[in-house]
């Protein structure tokens, strides 16, 4: 139990992040019947409008002081955060708590990012080939992330998490266990509530809303929808915004445990399209399943015991767990018949 | 008779892209490509390309990991150059054999889906090689560093022959000739036109027909009682063993084979030098991996003097301002070219710079069968349905 727990939590929050993105990686096939590339650098572009908005809330004002001097000699230099002179104590707060706060830029700019995107390129390519999809969008994604190298650079940029929830809690006490048994840093349990709280809420907004039911149906029997004089374009378009705001929220509130930089997307993408095909190809449930299981899984094989066995086994689980499970379940686990089988 | 036509002028495509490749360096000199590391270069792409090629362009099979056989070619070849012989032919064998068995492996997983499952497929694949070569591997592949020769390898067959390369850290040499420079470039160039060769002979076989039709509609292959599986499958063999020998030779211009051979990048750069010449086309892919290469080499050596002096007839603040947006794009920045191109070119011309070249031909021409060759080919197996 002592052993098995820690593993599982680890996994879980590798899993979250893999279980949003490919979430949105689904919600896209299912509806649009487009395959993304480009997900993994909305999950980095999410990620950096916290870098962006850490920088906003840090602009500082330099003022010189000429009756303090440094050990140069020169006038001390006061740095104040403009923040804070315009909101005080408040606005110290805000920088402390920068990441969550950045949500609010992240939301309505992916968004736009992401209604542009579907708008301006990924409707010219509904009747063409998902050979020429995957390249449009692999295009799309490179030429993403070397626009926010060049702003951002290329070295990792470190988001701290807010004071009170940046140390570790034992879990393990609760749990009453010895202390020190399962010792869990608090921002990874922030990001697990965060990413149970945004999948519950887009399974609600599918399952409870006349706008989900629309959805829901299109992705079923999209001709009909359409002959009903429903306009599912526009209703589509809107699905591909949310997905790639669920993707740029999580690169969000995934910051502070990898500091972001700018290749970090295809990462997580080769990764989760993994989960998509492993969780079955339009399915939501299964996308979300396979990304926690994954997560999971990856984790254990990262336990020392394990690797002695199977040295590298940490590298390549979710590869051969894909290679596997599409050898037995050709449709993943929870895929239905007829859903993208090209 | 079309048949007797189409050899003759399959002859005249082999003779004159033979010619232009043995007059390489003079061709390529005016546009200053004509120094053999570049020519190298080309013709080692140029062979990665038309092997992608055979796959790609004639089945339809989109594999986002041929990349990783690259990377497999060249451990194979730096290996037998540290444990055989610095003769370049017996690397190149196994490079080559070392590709088709590790193509042959992934391939036949892959090939049981197809479409987007088998790009992924592939990709996972290509990622999982290059993760392992980077960590557990190691002592095969010698990791961060790269696989390296040195001066204490075995190299059984050069001693047995009673070779002894003295004190020196030993370069490739075929039979006593060193494959650096213009020499490199004719082995390479020689291996092409052979590469160029089978292609042209695949293209036109019952068998290439066959890896059309699996691109047309594999559906209606499988109802008229077909296996396509080990077609396709033999196409991607194929495919994996001209990556092993680009990889080989990678290695044999230059005996260092590192992890990041085997990256993604090195996966999608092959398909958009592909599908930039034409995918499909026997000129189109090796035109591409030219291009694609000559223009790596040009903006990557741009910096930000050269580009404020190019910019220098525009009044001050607009020549920094220029300078700055085409510094984006060149040096560090190439990349994003790249990834621009790759979007213009899928967005505004699938064919590739073949289809564009078709394209102005008949402009001129005002054709009113505007169909190209290759258009009439597709359409001929209609009559059979």
């Amino acid at each position: 139990m002592d052993v098995f727990l820690p593993q599982i939590l680890n996994g879980l929050d590798k899993g979250a992040a893999y279980a949003l993105i490919a979430l949105g990686l689904t919600l896209i096939f299912g509806t649009l019947g487009v395959v993304n590339f480009a997900h993994g650098a909305l999950f980095m572009l999410g990620a950096f409008c916290a870098v962006t908005m850490k920088a906003l809330l840090g602009l500082e004002k330099v003022t010189l002081d000429p009756t303090q001097t440094t050990a140069w000699g020169t006038p001390l230099e006061i740095r104040v955060p403009y923040i804070e002179t315009w909101l005080g104590d408040f606005g110290l707060l805000l920088l402390e708590y920068s990441v969550p706060v950045s949500l609010i830029l992240a939301i309505p700019v992916m968004l736009i990012i992401g209604v542009t995107m579907e708008r301006g390129l990924i409707r010219h390519f509904y009747h063409r080939t998902h050979a020429e999809q995957i390249l449009v969008t692999f295009g799309l994604a490179i030429v993403l992330q070397e626009i926010v190298k060049s702003f951002f650079g290329a070295n990792p940029i470190p988001q701290p998490a807010p004071d009170i929830v940046s140390g570790s809690a034992d879990i393990g006490m609760l749990l009453g266990l010895d202390p020190g048994t399962i010792v869990y840093p608090m921002w990874r349990m922030v990001y697990l509530t965060f990413s149970g709280v945004v999948i519950a809420s887009v399974f609600a907004f599918l399952q409870f809303t006349t706008f989900g039911m629309v959805v829901r149906a299109g992705m079923a029997d999209r001709e009909t929808v359409g002959l009903l004089g429903i306009d599912i374009d526009k209703k589509f378009t809107i699905v591909f915004g949310l997905a790639a705001v669920v993707a740029g929220i999580a690169g969000v509130m995934y910051t502070p445990i990898l500091s972001p930089d700018y290749h970090m997307g295809m990462d997580f993408l080769v990764l989760s399209f993994v989960v998509v095909v492993v969780g079955g190809m339009g399915s939501l449930g299964g996308a979300v399943a396979a990304g926690f299981l994954l997560g999971i899984l990856q984790s254990f094989a990262s336990m020392n015991e394990v690797k002695t066995i199977l040295p590298g086994i940490d590298q390549i689980i979710i590869y051969l767990v894909a290679i596997i499970i599409l050898l037995v379940r050709p449709r993943g686990l929870m895929g239905r018949k007829g859903v993208m089988e090209s | 008779m079309i048949s007797i036509l189409k050899k003759r002028s399959d002859i005249i495509l082999l003779l004159v892209f033979a010619a232009v490749v043995a007059s390489g360096p003079v061709l390529f000199q005016p546009i200053g490509a004509g120094y053999p590391d570049l020519l190298q270069k080309f013709a080692i792409f140029g062979i990665f390309a038309i092997g992608f090629n055979i796959l790609f362009g004639l089945t339809g099979y989109l594999s986002f990991g041929h990349a990783a056989f690259l990377g497999v070619g060249s451990y194979t070849a730096v290996w037998t150059f540290k444990l055989l012989s610095m003769n370049p032919i017996p690397a190149l064998i196994l490079a080559v054999i070392a590709g088709g068995l590790f193509s042959l492996l992934i391939g036949w997983v892959s090939m049981r889906r197809s479409g987007i499952y088998f790009s992924i497929l592939t990709l996972a694949f290509a990622q999982m090689s290059y993760n392992l070569a980077y960590s557990v591997l190691t002592p095969i592949t010698n990791g961060e560093t790269g696989l390296q020769l040195a001066q204490s390898d075995p190299r059984v067959l050069d001693v047995a022959f009673g070779r002894d390369y003295g004190a020196v850290l030993p370069t490739p040499d075929l039979f006593g000739i060193n494959l650096s420079g213009y020499p490199g470039y004719y082995f390479c160039g020689a291996l092409l036109i052979v590469c160029f060769y089978i292609s042209i002979r695949i293209f036109r076989s019952p068998f290439g027909m066959m890896l059309r039709a699996v691109k047309s509609n594999q559906n209606r292959m499988n109802y008229t009682g077909l296996n396509t599986r080990p077609y396709a499958l033999a196409a991607f063999v194929i495919s994996g063993m001209f990556a092993g020998l680009a990889g080989g030779l990678l290695a044999v211009t230059d005996p260092l084979a590192g992890a990041e051979r085997m990256q993604w990048t090195a996966s999608g750069e092959i398909v958009l030098m592909t599908i930039l010449g034409g995918s499909g086309t026997l000129l189109g892919p090796v035109i591409g991996a030219g291009v694609i290469k000559y223009f790596e080499n040009i903006f990557s050596a741009f910096n930000e003097n050269i580009l404020l002096n190019m910019f220098s007839f525009f009044p001050e603040p607009l020549q920094h301002a220029a300078a700055w947006v085409a510094g984006l794009f060149v040096g560090e920045g190439w990349h994003l070219t790249l990834g621009a191109l790759f979007m213009i070119i899928v967005i505004f011309l699938p064919g590739g710079l073949m289809e564009g070249a078709h394209k102005i031909i008949n402009l001129f021409r005002r054709k009113t069968d505007s169909d190209g060759p290759q258009k009439s080919a597709d359409s001929a197996p209609a009559p059979a349905e």
